[in-house]
């Protein structure tokens, strides 16, 4: 077989096993806090959970604050539809994370760390004990006074949302507060906390081992490094792919794609549909316009191929939404039923065709006014579906 | 001095304290921005959504209650987009909500009705969420019902049972779509550990939380030719009912609601101003003989410090979360029970009419009063003491049904026996005010003289403070009472359970001692009772309290023990304080109850 | 001392009586019952000073702790997108003609009890399910009630 086709760059940073992790822990905790934080900052590391925060700046901005207890936690409530990748991050690599976790708690000065674990992923904690027990051995021959601990899930997508989790860790239901204040001043007990996702950990290892420049290397503007993706759907390869940012849509089909590829769900059910006629203008990234429109993503690729309907796909991330908002703000309780109930009414042909544009309407008040990431981003899979395919949503 | 944020609001520039929200500045520029789950007295939430508002530079609508000012802030509350998301969350809210508004309890007080009617929510067509609900509604409780249809879970309610009142009857269950508002297992209010506060009535937007109405059962008696109806009103009626009516917060209007009372056919019009008197006399004499005990008789076993028990709220929450301390809460029955009892025992024969005959009505600023009047103890006249309790809101209910022009009508006087009342039986009403009342009379029992206070008025029992203490220095003793001469009498005063719960905290890890404790389970006492008009918050409430205390100054005798039917029903009926016949009507017992 | 006084004192004394280990505390109990009862949740309030109706709303938050009687084998099969395209219908319709009870309910041994549930993460090998904490992957209406037998025929 030939093709003409390049292959999709696969990075090996992530999962290359590494034994020197002691040696590289060590010269990153002899550095001074500001170099390493410049380190980070420089790199140009977002938030890999998809929001993509700079983490620089999220570890300046707590190493900066007064207070004397403070936290690093580790997010591994991984619930994305589509998204599998912290866990296989975690059972492969967790002193990568671990590593992250204690050069943060260096420079902020945080002496606890945590990881949220969702209870989904419970069968992964006896392994990661021991890596956790052999890695505090480690931090006591280093001199670093910190310690981790795994707090279990008990099943909540919303938890994965930072300020849920930390209620969830407090032991209360898991509803996202008002923010002001943010984590970094005001997060777990109410104390600065820096909050990661496991990828975004385990890149900032990467980042200390082999300095930012190596990093910012790959991807493109604004959108530096590696991401590791979640493939699945119709494709014959399913897994975990390392690719690097700023990549088409086209790019991507064309590797892991099953020759009829209708459509790639970007970013779970809380990303954006990309149909076939856009996937050669729609990149991987964030913010970073090259052509079309950029899309970030926390790294759930989900395929499409011209056998599913979308309609059931729709209906399918409605009635997630629907169970797993919190259910404390109006747009994100309501709206979810609202929408779920109407795109089956309009399926049904109990509601005029029309009624799809109200609920565009109104899926825009839900990203305007929604308390939190859940009820805003309804919006993208909603609109994005039902812009491309609203032939297949009508009776 | 805190630094001032400037910022606009709809292009007026305003400076404001740091730490306020956008919501706190509008109100300063006389801007006002719908709300639904923010209430002055409790913490923000944020979580209706109704109160957005736009913010140059932020691609989101931000929640005004929640958000702080910062320095160049541009707002705009009444942009296009603001006004078509409120819009569309009200939609949102009413497809969730039975919408049955001329049936609702609520009808023409209800926040989200309001709201509705702001917006011209006329043409809504959002699918009707209701049919799928499976909602309940619990009606088993004599004091407070729950319909969940008409629930908007702004979550006032559990942040009241919470916050102010530290009970946790209700609380925030399952997520999604079937999120709602939960007892313990979803039992009925009547299983919990509900006091009866009403405080999550007062509190509630809409017709979710109510109390249970006896207003038709009143009517029916009123009509019926054969029953004598007597109707008791207590302190806090007085200052609250004008609210109701139209007059502004604070108005004092008892001849005006004795006027109204006999107009709407009530045979006696009394007042539990008596029997808050009749209190003070029976509870002080324990009291004394509780101290006589403990320092005389060097009885341990006295329970100390001797708590009120007037407030049905405090004595159901004690009966669930310190029953090791129900024998420190004092025997007698609250004024109202006193009442009921004398009125089938005492007043019955006066009048010759047969007790069965009686109707015993009580207007009451309280819903845990409700429940007070249904607890299988309160038959001590041989019937059941108090048959209906109302509330304000129900009496201005009944006012208003009856045609009454309320604020054209001419004092009129209480009926006797029973009606006459001093100024220590009107504060009452006010947190502190027992226990001012209580020290009025105990003083000048054991000393002769009058309390050591300008015009009787005991100052450090009042005002508004969660936890309130006194102490008082007994000297000058008359002979029978020298075994308390030289006594600190120490005293703490509470409103609100939040508040009782500290106290009873510090009691219990031994940090205070106390002899006499005052405890009201509502924010101010009773005159910020469950009962009582709202919208309220502490600006209505200390308007209120400067009314009870108005009337008490304005009152002819200001001592219970002075109240000439006082000296009477002892003379006549009762015999003496504390006597064998008191025992029986006037004082009861508590039982221990369950903590969920 | 029953079993259940034991176990929640036993949880309350490994994590200690601070809000924050609520969850801990709630989850030690369903590893042994499979889900809250009142009592349970009773002797937590107590134990922890919550009031009894915050501790259900907070259990009744996660749907991994069931406050309704479940089987000593939960069941879980996840219902989210990819599955639902991999042919999670035909796997529930298995297990439940296997079980012979439907979704949501518990075989009359109190052995199994079957449940959907929302992305549990195994999208690449989809339909997967949990059975307690176990991860069955890559399910077909054969070997999933290979598994369960197994389940079934263990004493």
């Amino acid at each position: 077989m030939t093709t003409t086709k390049k292959q999709l760059h696969r990075i090996d940073l992530i999962f290359k096993n590494d034994e020197d992790c002691k040696e590289i822990l060590r010269k990153a905790l002899s550095k001074p806090n500001q170099e390493i934080i410049n380190e980070m900052v420089n790199s140009g590391l977002k938030g890999r959970g998809g929001a993509g925060f700079p983490t620089g700046l999220k570890w300046k901005l707590t190493a900066e604050s007064k207070e004397k207890d403070k936290y690093v936690i580790c997010n591994a409530d991984e619930g994305e539809p589509g998204t599998f990748k912290d866990r296989e991050i975690l059972s492969r690599v967790p002193h990568k994370v671990l590593s992250g976790m204690a050069v943060c708690a260096k420079i902020t000065g945080a002496r606890k760390g945590f990881i949220y674990l969702r209870g989904e992923y419970k069968f992964l904690v006896p392994e990661l004990k021991k890596e956790i027990r052999k890695f505090h051995d480690i931090l006591d021959d280093l001199g670093l006074d910190f310690r981790v601990e795994i707090f279990l899930g008990s099943g909540a997508y919303i938890c994965g949302e930072e300020s849920a989790l930390f209620e969830s860790m407090e032991g209360k239901r898991g509803e996202p507060r008002n923010k002001p204040p943010f984590p970094t001043e005001c997060g777990y007990l109410n104390k600065p906390t820096v909050i990661n996702n496991v990828e975004t950990l385990a890149h900032s290892y990467t980042i200390l081992k082999f300095g930012a420049q190596k990093f910012r290397d790959l991807g493109v503007k604004d959108s530096r490094g590696s991401k590791v993706f979640s493939v699945s759907g119709d494709t014959p390869i399913p897994g975990i792919y390392e690719l690097e940012l700023g990549m088409t849509v086209q790019d991507f089909v064309d590797d892991f794609g099953d020759g009829d590829t209708k459509a790639v769900q970007v970013g779970g059910a809380s990303g954006f549909l990309v149909p076939r006629k856009r996937f050669a203008k729609t990149t991987i990234g964030y913010q970073g316009k090259l052509t079309g429109i950029s899309l970030p993503t926390g790294g759930s690729m989900m395929i499409f191929n011209s056998s599913r309907s979308m309609y059931n796909v729709l209906n399918n991330y409605l009635d997630f939404f629907e169970e797993e908002s919190c259910g404390q703000c109006t747009p994100c309780r309501v709206g979810c039923q609202q929408l779920l109930k109407g795109i089956r009414a309009v399926k049904r042909g109990e509601k005029p065709t029309s009624y799809l544009d109200k609920l565009m309407k109104l899926t825009e008040t839900m990203k305007l006014t929604a308390k939190c990431g859940l009820g805003q981003s309804v919006a993208n899979s909603f609109s994005s579906i039902v812009e491309n395919f609203r032939e297949e949503m009508i009776y | 001095m805190s630094n001032m944020v400037n910022l606009s609001i709809n292009g007026i520039a305003v400076s404001v304290k740091e730490g306020l929200t956008i919501l706190e500045a509008a109100e300063k520029l006389h801007i006002k921005i719908p709300t639904l789950c923010y209430h002055k007295d409790l913490c923000i939430a944020g979580n209706c959504r109704v109160c957005v508002v736009e913010q140059t530079g932020n691609n989101k609508l931000v929640a005004s209650c929640a958000t702080p000012v910062s320095e160049g802030m541009e707002i705009n509350t009444n942009s296009l987009k603001v006004r078509n998301c409120r819009k569309h969350i009200i939609e949102l809210l009413l497809t969730e909500h039975r919408e049955e508004c001329t049936k609702c309890y609520r009808n023409g007080h209800c926040e989200l009705q309001e709201l509705s009617a702001e917006f011209q929510i006329t043409n809504q067509d959002f699918i009707d969420l209701v049919p799928d609900k499976n909602y309940t509604v619990d009606r088993i409780s004599p004091a407070i019902e729950k319909d969940d249809s008409k629930c908007i879970r702004c979550q006032r309610c559990v942040r009241t049972c919470a916050e102010i009142q530290s009970v946790g009857a209700i609380a925030v269950s399952h997520k999604g779509s079937e999120m709602k508002i939960s007892t313990f297992f979803d039992r009925s209010l009547d299983e919990v550990v509900c006091t009866n506060c009403g405080q999550c009535i007062v509190h509630c937007p809409t017709g979710a939380l109510t109390e249970k109405s006896y207003v038709e059962k009143v009517w029916d008696a009123i009509a019926d030719p054969d029953v004598h109806v007597v109707v008791q009103t207590a302190p806090a009626v007085r200052i609250g009912l004008g609210e109701e009516l139209g007059l502004g917060s604070g108005t004092r209007v008892t001849g005006k609601m004795v006027a109204a009372l006999k107009r709407l056919g009530f045979d006696s019009v009394l007042d539990t101003d008596f029997t808050a008197d009749l209190t003070i006399m029976e509870e002080g004499t324990e009291l004394l003989t509780r101290l006589k005990r403990a320092l005389v008789d060097g009885d341990t076993e006295v329970a100390l410090p001797m708590a009120t028990s007037c407030s049905p709220g405090w004595v159901k929450y004690i009966e669930h979360k310190y029953p090791e301390y129900l024998p420190n809460l004092s025997t007698c029955k609250s004024p109202q029970q006193m009442f009921g009892a004398l009125a089938k025992t005492y007043y019955a024969k006066n009048i010759d009419v047969e007790p069965q005959n009686i109707v015993s009505v009580s207007i009451m600023p309280c819903t845990a009063k409700k429940f007070e009047a249904n607890r299988p103890e309160m038959k001590d006249s041989g019937y059941k003491d108090v048959d209906y309790v109302l509330t304000t809101r129900e009496l201005a209910v009944m006012i208003k049904q009856a045609g009454i022009e309320f604020e054209k009508l001419n004092d009129e006087h209480f009926d006797s026996i029973m009606g006459v009342s001093t100024g220590a039986g009107v504060i009452f009403g006010v947190t502190g005010g027992v226990m001012e009342a209580a020290l009025r009379t105990a003083y000048e029992i054991v000393t002769g003289r009058e309390v050591p206070f300008d015009n009787l008025e005991i100052t450090p029992v009042r005002g508004l403070a969660g936890v309130k203490e006194a102490s008082i220095q007994i000297t000058g003793t008359k002979k029978e009472w020298n075994f308390l001469e030289g006594v600190e009498l120490k005293c703490a005063i509470t409103n609100g359970l939040q508040n009782a719960h500290k106290l009873m905290e510090a009691i219990k890890n031994g940090e205070r001692t106390y002899h006499f404790i005052e405890i009201m389970a509502c924010p101010g006492g009773c005159l910020g009772g469950g009962g009582q008009p709202f919208p309220v918050d502490n600006e209505v409430r200390l308007k209120r309290m400067q009314a009870i205390y108005e009337e008490d100054r304005n009152l002819p005798i200001r001592k219970s023990h002075e109240n000439p039917e006082i000296v009477q029903v002892y003379q006549d009926f009762l015999e003496e304080p504390l006597s064998h016949k008191s025992h029986k009507l006037l004082h009861t017992s508590y039982v221990k109850r369950e903590q969920y | 001392m029953d079993f259940q006084e034991k176990l929640v004192q036993g949880l309350i004394s490994k994590y200690g009586t601070d809000r924050e280990n609520l969850l801990p505390i709630l989850q030690g109990v369903v590893d042994q019952e499979r889900f809250l009862s009142e009592d349970v949740i009773l002797k937590i309030s107590k134990a922890m000073a919550i009031p009894a109706a915050h501790v259900y709303g907070t259990a009744s938050f996660y749907s991994f702790l069931d406050t309704e009687p479940r089987g000593k084998y939960v069941i879980r099969i996840c219902k989210t997108i990819t599955c639902s395209m991999k042919g999670k219908n035909q796997i529930l319709l298995a297990i439940e003609n296997f079980l012979k009870v439907k979704v949501g309910e518990t075989t009359i041994d109190k052995k199994f009890t079957i449940l959907q549930t929302n992305c549990l993460g195994w999208c690449h090998k989809a339909p997967a399910m949990l059975v307690n904490d176990e991860v069955y992957t890559e399910l077909t209406p054969e070997n999933v009630v290979d598994i369960l037998r197994e389940y079934k025929e263990e004493k």
